[in-house]
């Protein structure tokens, strides 16, 4: 009884987030050009300043499957602070469900969007020429979702301590460009100064581009399931700590 | 068969039960105290009313009775479950109307309701015949297709009240449910509540600081102010316990000499008039005005929750709202 109570609460929240996002279709297409725009003019002139040429637009696609997975979740995180702004979030934590239902519920709501869009970068990608085969295409598939577990999480639980929207911008652009910049969607990390590389080390979206290389490009520094495991521990610290966040929450 | 029985000896220790019991009720942020030590007891299909001007302190004691808030000390146990100790079951047995609109305005009023009905776990095959009902009798079926941002404010407002009830909840929270509403409106709402509480045996707590609406609604009211609970009774006796009614004395320096009176009154010195408590009306108004000085207009009529008010605080409850309607009754 409890159990089918609390899928339909899952459920529920997860049918909220996800009309919003159908009703927010122009957000979803300027989510994709922005990739889109980095791909064809960074990626083109960049390549031609290096000796991997056109391969170099391949080297960094993998880098804006997760940058489309990072800037979601924090835009989805974002949206708990705009819930307790016009007092929806008190309609969810009113319900008869615990607080972990509640973060569990808009997890599935985010990650539905962030993969959304991931997903359809990755679809326009066959057009752009990137060497996918159905097991690596696959292989991507999940480990963007795995991913993107974490990364919700964490744009919820940034979302959870703050108060207003302003202050969640700044967050999120002292969060989001770092984990972008970090994860070596861009460039080969192995240059790196080697403070700098440490960073690297604990930013999540790196194991994700480098998991991706792997089984789209075979050349990483780790393994694909080295790299999965690393976001498997990110999730599991994310979700843990999520639902503490929750808890702790006020309104 | 054993949990029918359960149930049974359950349904009647709750009837003869307060189906609400708060005890010592307080709330702290940080130095100051917003809900002061508060003790009521509500019974099952009462309408209890509290009242209380703003920041008196009625949506923090609601957000503490319905657990989304935690009282700094003492208790209160809501159909039998505590709000520290079993906060889902408390949850599981009311709904309530938010003082400030709650609802999504990205989606349609049938999505907003559908989504409340999945979260309270009604049967799917109910949700949509439900969903009818509670919009029809907000008078809003023809619209719930509408996304909520069109919405006019009062429309809104009825869409809420309609989602509070799609669970069908046993306690029914409403804080300010009529704020906002064309007169209209809100005596249709009223009606409403009435026939919920007549009809279903709901329970249902409501805040205002309209005097007429918990007069014509409430069976019982507290009257807060400053979060502490200065008055509970009926409209009826409280307004009785006045013991009179109400003569306004206009003019700044309006005065009435007391000794001379061969009756007693209660007489309180407002801003730009004087407000006399009088016995015997029939008979004793001629003398009063007999005694009065510096009077410039003067007006009657019966007494009101709102001279409780003033008796118990000194003060007008609409002092502190600006705007708000007139209560000339006759
Ligand atoms: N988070 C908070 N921190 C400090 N003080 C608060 C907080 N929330 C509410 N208060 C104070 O508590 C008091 C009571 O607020 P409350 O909202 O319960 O009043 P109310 O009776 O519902 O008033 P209204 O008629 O305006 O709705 C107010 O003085 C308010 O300033
Ligand atoms: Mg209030």
């Amino acid at each position: 009884m409890r159990i089918k109570k609390t899928l339909k609460g899952l459920y529920a929240m997860w049918y909220r987030e996800f009309k919003v996002f159908q009703r927010e279709k122009s957000r979803v297409i300027s989510s994709l050009f922005l990739p889109l725009l980095w791909f064809f003019i960074f990626g083109g002139s960049m390549g031609s300043m290096t000796t991997m040429g056109d391969n170099y637009k391949i080297f960094i696609f993998p880098g804006f499957l997760v940058m489309t997975i990072i800037f979601a979740s924090m835009f989805n995180g974002a949206y708990i602070v705009w819930d307790k702004k016009v007092d929806f979030l008190k309609e969810v934590l009113i319900a008869p469900h615990s607080r972990s239902v509640a973060f569990f519920g808009k997890t599935l709501g985010g990650m539905t969007d962030c993969l959304l869009q991931s997903y359809i970068l990755m679809f326009i990608g066959i057009f752009l020429k990137i060497p996918y085969t159905p097991v690596s295409f696959l292989l991507s598939m999940f480990l963007l979702f795995a991913l993107a577990i974490g990364l919700v999480g964490m744009g919820l639980i940034l979302g959870s301590f703050m108060d207003s929207p302003e202050g969640f911008g700044l967050i999120s652009s002292l969060v989001v460009y770092p984990l972008f910049l970090f994860s070596g969607a861009l460039y080969p990390l192995d240059k790196l100064p080697a403070w700098l590389k440490i960073i690297t080390h604990i930013d999540p979206a790196t194991y994700a581009v480098d998991g991706l290389r792997n089984v789209i490009l075979g050349t990483s520094t780790h393994s694909f399931l080295f790299n999965l495991a690393v976001i498997a521990c990110f999730d599991i610290f994310f979700v843990i700590a999520g639902t503490w966040a929750f808890k702790r929450m006020k309104l | 068969m054993g949990l029918s029985l359960t149930k049974i000896l359950y349904m009647c220790i709750i009837s003869v039960m307060n189906i609400i019991e708060i005890k010592n009720l307080t709330k702290k942020y940080e130095k100051i105290t917003v809900v002061d030590d508060i003790s009521l007891s509500i019974q099952k299909g009462e309408i209890f009313g509290l009242l209380g001007p703003n920041g008196a302190g009625k949506t923090t004691t609601l957000m503490m009775l319905s657990t989304l808030l935690k009282p700094s000390s003492g208790s209160a146990v809501i159909n039998g479950f505590d709000v520290l100790k079993n906060p889902l079951e408390v949850r599981d047995s009311i709904g309530m109307v938010f003082q400030d609109p709650s609802s999504d305005t990205v989606l349609t009023a049938y999505e907003n309701l559908k989504l409340h009905a999945l979260l309270y776990d009604v049967p799917m095959k109910e949700i949509d015949a439900r969903i009818e009902k509670v919009m029809t009798l907000v008078e809003l079926n023809g619209k719930k297709h509408d996304i909520v941002k069109k919405y006019s404010g009062g429309m809104r407002r009825r869409m809420e009240i309609a989602r509070g009830l799609l669970h069908e909840p046993g306690i029914f929270f409403l804080d300010e449910p009529t704020i906002g509403l064309d007169p209209q409106t809100r005596e249709h709402i009223w009606q409403y509540i009435e026939s919920l509480s007549r009809n279903n045996g709901m329970t249902i707590i409501l805040t205002t600081h309209y005097m007429e609406e918990a007069e014509k609604l409430c069976n019982r009211i507290a009257i807060i102010d400053h979060g502490k609970i200065i008055a509970l009774d009926s409209p009826k006796n409280l307004i009785a316990s006045l013991g009179g009614d109400i003569v306004v004395l206009r003019g700044a320096d309006a005065y009435i000499d007391e000794n001379k009176l061969s009756f007693k009154v209660q007489a309180k010195k407002l801003d730009g008039c004087l407000k006399i408590t009088l016995k015997d009306m029939n008979k004793n108004l001629q003398e009063l005005l007999n005694n009065a000085k510096s009077v410039e207009a003067v007006e009657v009529h019966s007494a009101n929750l709102n001279d409780v008010f003033l008796h118990y605080t000194g003060r007008d409850i609409r002092d502190e709202n600006g705007e708000e309607e007139t209560d000339d009754e006759d």
